[in-house]
Formats: structure tokens, C-alpha cells, sequence
């Protein structure tokens, strides 16, 4: 009975605890069974998700390091590389928004640097429920708080992102933060051991008690006690964490270390045993000698504690001192906990005692992995009864285009990006708002492109599908601003694996995700996954978020997608087609999630994503935009929006379909171009070679947005009066005074 | 035009205003170490933005005792020319070399956003490139940039034309709706009496080349490397 309540609490099942048994061949101390708790939760161990992911492409000439260490890296020629991935933090961000989200951007930065990268961008993935409701309003100040108070205290500017809204978010918000870094090709760090004699050593901010158990509450459904779970969220210091992260670049920068492995989630539990795992060593470490915060600490609770902004280095004897002194410049602590051995086991001494000795590879490699059963929801096939002829036809398209305008899925998220500091380092050139966030690298005429994408409901509705337009969309908006995409992340944000339904989603979406990277040919360089995103059994749509990271050469500057010049023409490219399930056109007018998402043809996605970064590489093109949600005529606005002169346009299109589907249907691989009218023959010519369907349907003009079907006045708004609302509709919202 | 940056633990603009300097305009830029006691010799020194000590009890507050502290307010009593960007402004404030304080933004957020401000006084080292009364493009990002200085104080900066810089629309117009941060009067850069020492809330590393959207805030790095010039 005893036993049952320590598994229950420390979520283990009665089968795992046996295995653990038969590991190590004795029945596990209190610490022990701490221990691994903490490195066979889903959150470390990956246990249900490890045979799906399988599935994804991981390999590719550019790519450096795949999936497996702290963060994938990519090659960008000249002796440079990058290291990117993304990172959840969503249930810490719901107990307590702002440390949640502050400490989730610490622990992503340290993931960067811990491979010997500076970071230079953060863009963040944000779910939330509906802002109409308080709660949510508070959770999201909260969360853009937080957000801001570590990311520009450390330096590092939050370029980009998105952020949407639905009510399945309400009661679980999904705090995702993506962070690149840069580094060069010969000082790529990895979590390494080195020979046995080498010297453990900590470093950085001291040990409390604070967030033991994280990665085991991120491991679990959440319910009505969910406030209890406060004490389990860490704090975060951003400034111990600046003085680290250059303390650590130092270190690194003059060759003084072998290894390095950030304490994040499951702290110095899952530093130890991974540094030791990945070498084939093992290590003995002290807790008497771990710089403590409080004092009576137990071993148990020193080898859980997730305080933040410490790190782990491991280094031969002799640079011990060099090392002790960088760190001492930073007013920080390097101490000698331990050292590496060859025993290949983790040794844990406390007050002369050995407290832990249980074999590094069991803890690290071998919890059981799971081939959890799936199965398609039972109201599967009722979410797609849609008939069209029951959908009464708007009668003003203004007004239609102005709610979709003003709401938080669409609405300029100015509110949000003007409290990021997303200037600093002086490197970004497309400010937050286009299609990607786009970077320059000093020193050489490249720029990086960064987006996050995902669209939950369409997951919902058909999870394949969805996984599989996650990628195309991020790789469209590459396409868009000129880049080349190199790698893609993700975290894949789901419910409860322990539930048939889930499942499935979580496996089809992977599916969908898997064909798509292969057809585009990105690789996957690594990522999250966060399972048990529910409240009192009620999940989250399936929310996969891609992280995609593209090059541009070649170019004096990306392409943006506001109108640049009165008269130039407008161009779509790509078929519009009469679709409307999944549109956020029928969420709002309707209050419907249903029918089929958009059709995905990944051959003509692949076409047009080819075709545009060739047209912009040429100069051929003034801007360019992709249309997703709202569609085309929610495009066409948003071109205006950002154009810095605000022009308007006059369009009109023939065909035959529904007048709300053509204006609002979310069709895929479309993008909207503008050019002048001497570059369209050449253009034109390169889209009849890459065989992409173009047409023109009108020009840049006035200051008036009108839309025509066949010469039927659709819409016909003031851009300044449309650009006022969908500027200021979210800071309404937010700060009403 | 020796230049030196200061480099305080959670300093975060220090690389900027090097680059800004040292890269695109050629000159000698060293960085100066807070626990040092040497100013290597350069002919102006520059506090840049960031979070020193954390911001945590207060914007500059902390990092005025910084060893280094003693030889910049010794250099700027000399006449020696010292910028303070932002967190640099704050820690002069703290520091005694400029008069006033910072309080919380008036909408209690921080702010990242590029805004224009107007030259109210182009005699300084600092502004004598800009024409009287030109429109600057520069960016700003501060929590603490509500600046306050009480009526005794702010008599002083006027009569002695120590406002440097008004928060302004894009056409040089002061009115509240261009003064996002709440300061008293629309400031946001003011200097001593003697016109050596400037704080200036927006940061002109942020405005120096084109691809990054304004080069305005050259004019205060080229008119301080000009005066060296026209003194020499």
C-alpha cells in the first residue's frame, strides 16, 4: 500500500518499478527511485512518442547534429553553424504564467549556449483561450511578461512568433519558445565526459528546493488541485543567467572544457547521468560540496531540485584553476563536485555516505518505450459533416472582413512584440509581423529566417493533413521573405498518450509532419514533445508547432509582404478552390469547427515554395505574402497593413465559387506577390518553368481596399479606417485604459 | 576618436555600440571592465543599455558603485565626454552626473518600439551635426524610461538648455500622444550644465544603417567624433 502511493506519487507504474528492480538488482532507495522518476517521465524519456518519431527525417548534408543532444546543428557554410530548437513550457506556464513562461525561455536559451552558441533570436508559439474570458486575459499578461522580463534582460532579441486563440487552451496554454544561436564550426561543445579523472564541476546559481518534481508535473494530466502545484515552478534569474551564459562562451571560446550539459528539467539528476551515459563512463559526484540555497537539504532533494540557471561542465584537472578564474570575473561559483569514472555507474556521496549507485545506461537508455494503443475518435467522422448549402452567404463582406480583422487570431500583435526587446544585438531586419523573422549575420551577406507554425484545429479535424500543412505553411512563409529552408524543429503539444484517441492523433499528425519534411527535403534537427496537455480530462486540440530555419544568399535584403508601389500589379499564385472547414471564416460567422481542413497537394507546395525563393532571389518581386488564416481577402489586407505608405488595391477574381469561400477559404499553397509591371514577363516565364499556376488580379492603387468576383463589388473598405482596427483591436482588449 | 564601452555585468547593448563604433565608423573602441580602475586613455566614454546587476532594486542603481564608476565621474568632471544610452542614462542619474530620476513607464510595460525625437539643443558635443530642431528615427526599449526631474530641477535644465532631446510625431510635434514612456515634459535625453555628459533614453546603436530600418543615430556618434576633430 506504502508502495503504491510512493509510485502514484512519483508516477511510476507497478511494471516500471519492477523493471527498475530488475536493473539494478535490489530494491531502489527513496533517492533512487527520485531519480528515476525523473529520467523515465515522458518528459525526459519520450517513452510513449520515441517510436513515432521515428518516422521523421533527421539526416541531410547540412545537417550537423540531429535529434539527441541539447539542440540540433545545421551548417550555413564558412566555418558557421547554427543551433536552434524549441521547447514547451506549458504547465508551468499555466500554474504560474510568469515564472513558467520567464524560466521556459532560460531553459531554452541554456540549450543554445550549452553547445557553444551565442544566442541570437527567441520567437515564441503561444496558446491561449479566449481573451474574453478574465482568466485567460490574466494568464496571457502573465505569460508576454514573463517573456519580456528574461529575454530582454539577458540581451537576446524575441523576433518573432504567433499566438492564437481557442477555448480547449483555456483551462492548459501553450507557452512554446524557440531560441537560434551561432557558432563557429570548430567550437561546437556536447554533453561529454571525456576520460576517467575528469574533474565535475558546477557552475552558476545555487540550489534550492524549488521545482522538484517539474518534469514529472509536466508528466500528468492536471485537475481541480492544480494550485497546489505552485511550489513545483521554478524562478528564474535572468541576470545569474547573462553571467553565465558569457562565463560559459568564455570557457568554451579559450578550449578550457570537455563537456557541458545544462541542468534544466530533472537538474543535476539528468546532467549527471546523461554527460556519463553519452560516454560510456560513469561519474561520482558529492552533494556536501553543491552550492546550497537552503539548508537541510536532503540528497533526494538536491538531485531533484529544477532551480534554474545552473550548469554542469566537466573538464580535465589541470584547467580547473583557469576555469574557477573566468568564472570568478562573472562573480560566479565553479566548484569540483565530483569526478568521472569508469565504473559506468552514477555514485552519489552525502555526508560520507554513498547515498545512490545505480548504473548510468539504466537510468539514461533503458525505460521501457510503449507502442500505446490508438484509435480514430468515435465523433470522427460526424466533425466533418459540413453542408455548404446550409451555410447562409454573408450579406456585407466588410463587416465579415473586419471581424476577422480585429480578431486576436488575426489582429496586429503589437501589444504583444512591442514589450519584447526585439531590436537588441542589432541584427534584425524584418521586424515582427511578416510572414518570417529575418536576421542578418554580421560579418557576411546572409540573413537567417525563422517561423513558427501551426494550426491546432485543422489537426483536430484531420490530423495527417494538419501534421502535414504545419510544415508546408512554415516552409511557405520561408518561401516567402527568399530563404532556402535548412532544418525544421518541433514541439508537439497533445493530451493524454494514455488515451487511445490521443494517440492516434499524436501518430497521424507525426505521419503527415514525416511526408511533408521528406517531400520538402528538411531534415528534422530535433525538438519536444509535450503529452498530458489536459484539465479535469479535457485536451487540447492537437497543436503541433514547426519551427522552421531557412538561408537567404545572395540578396541586399529579404522580401516583405507589404505593398511597395502605386500601380504595381498583384499576382496570386497557386488555385483557389471552394474550401471552408477548418477556416477561422466558419469558427466566427458560424461558431462551427468542422468539415475537412484545407486539401494539401505537397508537389504543387513544393513547386510554388521553389518558384518564389528563385523570383525573389532575382529581384523580380516587391513583396510577398502567404495566405493562411482569413485567406485571400485577409492577405490582401494584411499587405496593405504593412505597406509603410498603406496603399490600397483593386482586385478581381473569376472564379466560380463561393463569394465567402473565395474571399475567406483558406485554400494552401497560394501566395500573394506584387511587382512592377516591367518584371512580370520575366517572372511569368519563370512560373511557366516552374510550373506554377499565376494570375494577375489587379494592382496596388489608392487607399482603398475593393474586391471584386466577376465585377461584383465584394468589398470595399478605407485602408486607414481597416489598418486602425486591426492595429489597436488587441491592445482594446488588453489595456482597455 | 578613442572610444571606450563600458561593460557592466548585465550589459546587453555593450556589443552594439562596439560594433556601431569600431565597424562602421573606423574608430579605436576598446571595452572598459567595471572592476578596473583604467579608462585606457579614450576621449569619451560610453555607458551603454542593458540590465545592469539585474535592474533588480533599481535601473543603474547597483551598478554606480562599480570600481570603474570613480575614474568616469572623475573623467566627466574634467569635461571629459560620457554617454549614458538608456541603462547607461539610469546609472548617470544614480551616479549624480545628471540630474532627476526614472519611474515605470506610464503604461507599466516595457516598450520596444522606433520613435522620433526632436533636437532641442544642437550646441552640445553630442548634437552638433543635427540641425535645430531635426526629427530623429531612433529606437527605444526601457521599462524605466518615465523620466522626472521636480520643478526646481526642471527650471534649471530649461534655462540652461540641458534638454537635449523632446519625444515627438513623426512631423516634431511634442504632444502626449508622442510621449509613450509618460516623461515629464516629453523628455527623453538631458545633459549637465556644462554639455559633457548626455542621457538619452533611445538608443542610436540601434539606428545605424540602413538594412536596419534608420541611420539617424549616426548624427550623435559623428558629432561627437567631430568635435574631437574641430578641438584638436
Amino acid at each position: 500500500m506504502i508502495l503504491e502511493d510512493l509510485l502514484r506519487e512519483h508516477n511510476l507504474t507497478k511494471y516500471e518499478y519492477e523493471r527498475i528492480i530488475s536493473l539494478i538488482g535490489r530494491e531502489p532507495n527513496l533517492t533512487e527511485l527520485g531519480i528515476f522518476s525523473l529520467m523515465w517521465s515522458e518528459h525526459c524519456s519520450y517513452k510513449s512518442s520515441k517510436i513515432h518519431l521515428q518516422k521523421l527525417p533527421t539526416s541531410g548534408p547540412q545537417i550537423i547534429q540531429g535529434p539527441g543532444e541539447n539542440a540540433g546543428v545545421v551548417d550555413i557554410g564558412d566555418e558557421m553553424a547554427i543551433v536552434f530548437k524549441i521547447e514547451s513550457h506549458n504547465h508551468p506556464s499555466f500554474i504560474e504564467p510568469f515564472q513558467g513562461a520567464a524560466t521556459g525561455v532560460g531553459g531554452i536559451l541554456r540549450d543554445i549556449f550549452t553547445m557553444g552558441a551565442r544566442p541570437i533570436a527567441l520567437l515564441d508559439s503561444l496558446r491561449f483561450g479566449p481573451l474574453t474570458v478574465s482568466k485567460n486575459r490574466a494568464i496571457m499578461e502573465g505569460v508576454v511578461s514573463g517573456i519580456s522580463s528574461y529575454g530582454n534582460s539577458v540581451g537576446v532579441p524575441t523576433v518573432g512568433g504567433e499566438t492564437f486563440f481557442h477555448p480547449s487552451y483555456s483551462h492548459n496554454p501553450l507557452v512554446n519558445v524557440f531560441c537560434l544561436g551561432l557558432v563557429n564550426k570548430g567550437k561546437i561543445f556536447y554533453a561529454r565526459a571525456g576520460s576517467p579523472g575528469n574533474a565535475v564541476i558546477y557552475v552558476g546559481a545555487k540550489t534550492g528546493r524549488d521545482g522538484i518534481h517539474g518534469a514529472t508535473m509536466a508528466s500528468a494530466e492536471f485537475d481541480s488541485q492544480v494550485e497546489k502545484k505552485r511550489p513545483n515552478v521554478q524562478v528564474g534569474d535572468p541576470f545569474m543567467e547573462k553571467l553565465l551564459l558569457e562565463a560559459c562562451l568564455e570557457v568554451m571560446d579559450k578550449g578550457l572544457i570537455v563537456g557541458i550539459q545544462d541542468m534544466g528539467a530533472a537538474g543535476l539528476t539528468c546532467s549527471t547521468t546523461e554527460i556519463a551515459a553519452k560516454s560510456g563512463t560513469g561519474i561520482r559526484i558529492n552533494l556536501d560540496l553543491v552550492p546550497q540555497r537552503e539548508e537541510g537539504m536532503t540528497p533526494y532533494e538536491i538531485m531533484l531540485s529544477e532551480s534554474q540557471e545552473r550548469m554542469l561542465l566537466i573538464a580535465r584537472p589541470e584547467n580547473v584553476p583557469e576555469i574557477q578564474k573566468i568564472f570568478a570575473k562573472w562573480d560566479l561559483d565553479a566548484v569540483v563536485i565530483g569526478e568521472i569514472t569508469d565504473s559506468q555507474k552514477l555514485e552519489v556521496f552525502f555526508q560520507g555516505k554513498k547515498v545512490v549507485d545505480v548504473p548510468v545506461e539504466a537510468v539514461v537508455n533503458l525505460c521501457p518505450v510503449y507502442d500505446r494503443p490508438s484509435r480514430k475518435p468515435e465523433n470522427y467522422d460526424f466533425l466533418h459533416h459540413l453542408d455548404y448549402n446550409s451555410l447562409d452567404q454573408a450579406q456585407n463582406f466588410n463587416e465579415v472582413l473586419l471581424s476577422l480583422i480585429s480578431h486576436p487570431n488575426i489582429a496586429n500583435k503589437e501589444w504583444i512584440f512591442r514589450q519584447y526587446d526585439h531590436m537588441v544585438q542589432t541584427n534584425t531586419v524584418l521586424l515582427p509581423g511578416a510572414d518570417a523573422a529575418v536576421l542578418r549575420i554580421k560579418g557576411s551577406k546572409k540573413f537567417l529566417a525563422m517561423t513558427l507554425d501551426g494550426n491546432g484545429l485543422y489537426c483536430y479535424l484531420d490530423p495527417r493533413t494538419g501534421g502535414k500543412i504545419a510544415v508546408a505553411e512554415a516552409c511557405r512563409n520561408l518561401a516567402c521573405v527568399g530563404a532556402k529552408p535548412l532544418g525544421i524543429t518541433n514541439c508537439l503539444n497533445f493530451g493524454n498518450p494514455e488515451k487511445p484517441e490521443i494517440m492516434w492523433q499524436f501518430s497521424e499528425v507525426v505521419t503527415g509532419m514525416a511526408e511533408a519534411c521528406r517531400y520538402f527535403d528538411v531534415p528534422v534537427t530535433g525538438g519536444n514533445v509535450s503529452f498530458y496537455n489536459e484539465t479535469e480530462g479535457k485536451p487540447i486540440i492537437p497543436t503541433p508547432v514547426i519551427g522552421a530555419v531557412g538561408l537567404i544568399e545572395g540578396l541586399s535584403q529579404p522580401c516583405s509582404p507589404g505593398f511597395k508601389n502605386e500601380g504595381d500589379l498583384i499576382i496570386l499564385a497557386g488555385a483557389n478552390k471552394e474550401e471552408l472547414g477548418g477556416s477561422l471564416y466558419l469558427q466566427i460567422m458560424f461558431g462551427l469547427e468542422k468539415g475537412w481542413p484545407p486539401e494539401i497537394d505537397l508537389e504543387a507546395e513544393r513547386k510554388l515554395h521553389l518558384f518564389s525563393i528563385e523570383a525573389i532571389r532575382r529581384n523580380l518581386v516587391e513583396s510577398a505574402h502567404d495566405i493562411s488564416e482569413g485567406g485571400l481577402a485577409v492577405a490582401l489586407a494584411e499587405c496593405s497593413f504593412l505597406s509603410d505608405k498603406r496603399f490600397g488595391f483593386l482586385v478581381n477574381l473569376e472564379d466560380r465559387i463561393r463569394p465567402d469561400a473565395l474571399l475567406f477559404g483558406e485554400t494552401q499553397s497560394r501566395i500573394v506577390f506584387s511587382l512592377k509591371k516591367e518584371n512580370f514577363l520575366a517572372f511569368a516565364q519563370l512560373a511557366a518553368q516552374k510550373e506554377v499556376p499565376i494570375k494577375i488580379i489587379g494592382q496596388v492603387q489608392g487607399k482603398r481596399m475593393l474586391f471584386y468576383q466577376s465585377g461584383n463589388l465584394l468589398i470595399d473598405l478605407k485602408v486607414e479606417e481597416a489598418f486602425d482596427i486591426w492595429k489597436n483591436s488587441l491592445e482594446k482588449i488588453l489595456s482597455p485604459f | 576618436m578613442k572610444f571606450g564601452v563600458v561593460v557592466f555585468p548585465g550589459s546587453n547593448c555593450d556589443y552594439d555600440t562596439y560594433y556601431v563604433l569600431k565597424e562602421i565608423l573606423n574608430q579605436p573602441t576598446f571595452f572598459l571592465w567595471h572592476k578596473d580602475h583604467d579608462l585606457k586613455g579614450v576621449d569619451c566614454v560610453i555607458l551603454p543599455g542593458g540590465f545592469s546587476y539585474g535592474d533588480y532594486l533599481r535601473s543603474g542603481a547597483i551598478a554606480r558603485f562599480s570600481p570603474l564608476m570613480e575614474e568616469i565621474i572623475e573623467f566627466a568632471q574634467k569635461g571629459g565626454l560620457v554617454l549614458g544610452i538608456c541603462n547607461g542614462f539610469q546609472i548617470l542619474l544614480e551616479a549624480g552626473l545628471l540630474e532627476g530620476a526614472m519611474l515605470r513607464n506610464k503604461k507599466l510595460k516595457f516598450l520596444c518600439q522606433t520613435i522620433s525625437i526632436r533636437v532641442e539643443n544642437n550646441k552640445i558635443p553630442f548634437t552638433r551635426e543635427a540641425r535645430p530642431g531635426q526629427v530623429l528615427r531612433i529606437p527605444i526599449a526601457h521599462f524605466d524610461g518615465n523620466y522626472y526631474a521636480p520643478p526646481e530641477i526642471l527650471d534649471k535644465l530649461k534655462k540652461n538648455d540641458q534638454i537635449i532631446f523632446r519625444y515627438c510625431t513623426e512631423t516634431g510635434e511634442i504632444n502626449e500622444e508622442a510621449n509613450v514612456n509618460g516623461s515629464i515634459e516629453n523628455i527623453a535625453g538631458i545633459s549637465n550644465t556644462s554639455g559633457n555628459v548626455l542621457g538619452m533614453m533611445p538608443h542610436p546603436e540601434r539606428a545605424a544603417e540602413a538594412l536596419l530600418g534608420s541611420c539617424d543615430g549616426l548624427i550623435i556618434f559623428k558629432s561627437i567624433i567631430n568635435f574631437q576633430k574641430s578641438i584638436i
